[in-house]
């Protein structure tokens, strides 16, 4: 069984990444990625990693691809009308996948009070999330803190290089 | 475990080596960011492979600042493609020639 799972998403890895790199398209390029980290996610929930599962859909699939995303379409120069036209099987598709999560949300609502019982008991082995906070706050405080500095410093950095205009310094 | 650790390093190098491959053949700046992004998910699967492989957390939480190098790549490198397509008007690495002589 986890040789299957191993199969699938290792498989669909090779395949989409190869894609990012073989689409002329960036936005294909950009939209093949996010298939990718959606199933890199899905291989660390088979290795018992489910607080980077968590941590991977947020952040790569949710603020880095987007980002990318928006460059993408702020700086590619054509601009094909198909990207208007939108099928109707997309509403069908969109509209399964919304009826698949409020199904999920709702069992997991009406049992949601006797496993918060199960949780709070004492005695109750440590989870993925908890242990890793754990380690992060003691073993590895100091590289945590300088991580924080790191992205100060690319926050200060990205706006210094959006503020200036390079122009003027290049002489163009 | 009953996945072998050898077959997440194989693929972990089949991704890297997709990521290799495309930052040394794409012309395109955004597409060799993504395909910087690619490498850093490949050393990620091997990083979490090796955690649940020797039953150490330490691997997860380096998964966390390669997050954090790949969040600061991202934020610098798109602002600096952004300056320079507000130069050059280009997204071309052929074209980029302010450090060449």
């Amino acid at each position: 069984m986890a040789e299957l799972f191993f199969g699938y998403f290792g498989g669909v890895i090779v395949l989409t990444a190869i894609l990012v790199v073989a689409l002329r398209n960036p936005i294909y390029s950009a939209l093949s990625l996010l298939v990718m980290f959606f199933h890199v996610a899905g291989l660390y929930i088979t290795l018992h990693a489910e607080f980077l599962f968590a941590v991977q859909l947020m952040v790569y699939a949710g603020a880095i691809l987007i980002f990318y995303l928006f460059a993408v379409m702020f700086l590619t120069e054509k601009k094909p009308d198909r990207y208007h036209i939108q099928s109707q099987g997309a509403f069908l598709i969109g509209g399964a996948i919304l009826a698949g999560v409020v199904a999920l949300v709702g069992q997991h609502t009406m049992s949601f009070g006797s496993s918060a019982v199960r949780a709070s008991e004492p005695g109750v082995e440590e989870g993925n999330t908890e242990s890793i906070g754990h380690l992060l706050y003691t073993t590895y405080l100091f590289p945590f803190e300088v991580a924080s500095l790191i992205l100060l410093v690319a926050m200060i950095g990205a706006v210094v290089l959006s503020k200036k205009d390079l122009s003027e310094t290049s002489g163009s | 475990m009953s996945v072998p650790i050898h077959y997440y390093l194989i693929l972990s190098a089949c991704v890297f080596f997709t990521g290799l491959v495309g930052v040394l053949i794409r012309r395109n700046i955004i597409i060799i960011l993504l395909c910087v992004e690619l490498m850093l998910n490949a050393t990620n699967i091997n990083f979490v492979a090796f955690a649940d492989y020797f039953h150490d957390l330490g691997g997860q939480i380096f998964v966390f600042f390669t997050l954090t190098v790949a969040a600061a790549e991202v934020g610098v490198g798109l602002a600096i493609v952004v300056a320079i397509h507000r130069s050059r008007s280009t997204i071309n690495v052929e074209e980029f020639n302010l450090l060449k002589w």
